[in-house]
């Protein structure tokens, strides 16, 4: 039995759908993300969970109990709100001790878990501050070492990681992925930053609107998208219109308008006449001197009309023969040399036959 | 830091002046051994004696006391309450609602108030009646600073309470009113000085039998402007301040009044 399960849940606000028929269901142990833009409804089925906010109609159960009636309190869940939502009057320790106390945990126990949960954020020394003497990142710590402080079932994390800098951010990352793994409490975090989704989910599903469009593995979100809004949102990719042609053997024909025809995988079921986009990913493209790649199928020429320079990679914008401009990264290997092209030079993109995926949604 | 123009300093204390100097006048004059407030003769506490064995003053304000004490507890009560409904549930209606007996003319206020009691409550004019009726124009001032403390914090702190285990009762008692007493205190002084300071619907509702300090005053001056007056006033006027001294110190939003 999942640890947690969501049965055809729907909230509506008004007029306005915010949670539209989800069903998901999560496994103890798992750290599971719910990944989409602002308003796709992420927060609003993770207020549900805590028990904030209640379904129109669905379920949600944990432990297979239907929650529906269960205060947020008695709810053996904890959340991390975005805001941090420290209790300012308390010091850290008071704060660390509050479900405790509400759990109504003898005073020495209280005291020694408390301690523990300190050290266990490395924040021992801060135990009497009050929460704004704290820096964003301490007081980040605080609010995980208060959420996990008496061993929920379940921790919901809302945006933890959005208010840090980008150094921070990565730092606390780590921390949460050996928090989480050390614990062995499920997780259910809610953001809309990808990579941060990739680096930490053992599953994401990818929210839109109020429907989850794709539920997998990390890797597999990244490489197989579903369709058209899960390619767009995760990551850089290409996305070409095309017709499907023919099948043949595991391989599919797609006429490209203005570009020809190409070559593709056949991962999907679709039939020849269907319309739909070829996506490809940067980094998949190889991009040379216009010499280059002859030996590949798919190979066409262009201009580089523009490019972003990361220090580690290049992405390269080429102008192709029929005016659409593809992107294609090139990793800055080769010591001492800055970039390989500059704007305004004739280059060749290739790729290979067994690279990108049509998407018929 | 900013240079700031003469012109700004001399407007502010001719603003000053104009507020102060009345006063000032009255205080003044408390201390004047003369029967008179025509001229100055000399310095004398003799007034301040003569109020401390006026019978009628001392139970005026005896009355004054307990009405500002009794309303200001049960209006910070209800005040306090009202602010939290408002911020927590985004009503619309009852901002407006709680809030306007501070806004409307207290004449307005005096007049109905004497008409409900009369009319439809049949109540006897008394201590009770001014009681209800300063409960009622307090509790609009403590809902506002209240208000005007939580629009400041951050919600999702009140969630986390009931999330880490507290229920509806414990997050009050435990994050609620330790986070916004500042504001209740300083909602209770307000009221305490509201109260004890009222004229206008106190003499309304007071009937004929009882009697409070701003009335007391208004009674005798109508015979003549007595240095009595002056000391009683005096009185009040360090009274007032205090409080309001007190209040201001206790959350800042008093001063800026609607926060």
């Amino acid at each position: 039995m999942p640890l947690l399960e969501l049965r055809n849940v729907s909230r509506h606000y008004g007029r306005l759908s915010a949670v539209d028929n989800v069903s998901l269901s999560i496994e103890a142990g798992e750290f599971f993300t719910l990944l989409g833009p602002s308003g796709c409804g992420k927060t609003t089925i993770l207020r549900m969970i805590a028990g904030f906010d209640a379904p129109d109609t669905g379920q949600i159960l944990l432990d297979g109990q239907d929650l529906a009636d269960t205060p947020p309190e008695r709810r053996p869940l904890h959340t991390v709100f975005q805001s941090y939502a420290l209790f300012p009057h308390l010091s850290v320790a008071e704060n660390i001790e509050f479900p405790l106390k509400m759990a109504q945990v003898a005073a020495s126990e209280r005291a020694r878990r408390v301690r523990e949960t300190l050290e266990a954020v490395s924040l021992s020394d801060k135990a009497d501050a009050m929460p704004q003497q704290l820096s964003g990142g301490q007081q980040q710590r605080v609010a995980l070492a208060r959420a996990l402080v008496n061993q929920p079932r379940l921790l919901l994390l809302d945006e933890p990681l959005a208010a840090l800098d980008h150094k921070l951010r990565e730092q606390m990352q780590m921390e949460l992925i050996g928090l989480q793994r050390d614990l062995g409490i499920t997780f259910v975090f809610v953001t809309h930053h990808q990579p941060e989704a990739l680096a930490l989910s053992h599953r994401i599903a990818v929210m839109n609107q109020g429907h989850v469009e794709q539920l997998d593995e990390p890797s597999k979100i990244y490489a197989a998208p579903r369709n058209r809004f899960v390619a767009h949102f995760i990551g850089d990719i290409n996305l070409l219109d095309c017709t499907l042609l023919a099948r043949e053997n595991d391989q599919l024909r797609l006429a490209i308008p203005g570009l020809g025809e190409i070559l593709a995988p056949a991962h999907t079921t679709a039939q020849p006449g269907q319309t739909g986009a070829f996506a490809i990913r940067p980094e998949q493209m190889l991009i040379g001197d216009p010499a280059q790649h002859r030996d590949l199928p798919n190979r066409r020429d262009g201009v580089v009309r523009e490019l972003l320079y990361s220090g580690d990679v290049t992405t390269y914008k080429v102008e192709l023969a029929n005016g659409l401009h593809i992107q294609a990264l090139l990793a800055n290997v080769k010591p001492g040399l800055v970039q390989f092209f500059e704007v305004g030079d004739a280059v060749s993109v290739a790729w290979p036959a067994d690279a990108g995926l049509f998407l018929d949604a | 830091m900013r240079k700031t123009s003469p012109w700004l300093w001399l407007s502010a204390l001719l603003v000053c002046l104009f507020l102060y100097i009345p006063l000032a006048v009255v205080v003044v004059y408390s201390f004047n051994d003369s029967r008179l407030n025509a001229e100055w003769v000399g310095f004398t506490w003799h007034w301040y004696q003569v109020l401390l064995h006026d019978e009628e003053m001392l139970q005026a304000a005896a009355n004054s006391i307990f009405i500002a004490i009794c309303a200001s507890l049960i209006a910070t009560t209800l005040g306090t309450m009202a602010g939290i409904a408002i911020q927590r549930y985004k009503l619309r209606l009852l901002p407006v609602l709680t809030i306007t007996p501070v806004a409307m003319p207290e004449i307005l206020l005096g007049v109905s108030l004497l008409l409900f009691f009369i009319q439809v409550l049949h109540l006897t004019l008394g201590l009770l009646s001014v009681l209800i009726a300063h409960i009622t124009f307090c509790i609009g001032f403590v809902a506002i600073v209240v208000r005007a403390r939580l629009a400041g914090m951050d919600e999702s702190i009140f969630e986390a309470a009931r999330d880490l285990g507290a229920t509806p009762w414990q997050t009050f008692r435990l994050i609620t009113l330790p986070l916004i007493m500042p504001a209740v205190v300083a909602g209770a002084l307000m009221s305490f000085t509201l109260s004890i300071d009222d004229f206008v619907i106190t003499f309304f509702t007071a009937g004929v039998g009882v009697s409070t300090l701003p009335l007391q005053i208004y009674s005798m001056i109508k015979i003549a402007v007595t240095p009595e007056v002056n000391a009683v006033s005096t009185l009040l006027m360090l009274l007032t301040l205090g409080m309001i001294m007190l209040a201001t110190r206790f959350d800042k939003s008093v001063l800026r009044g609607q926060g």
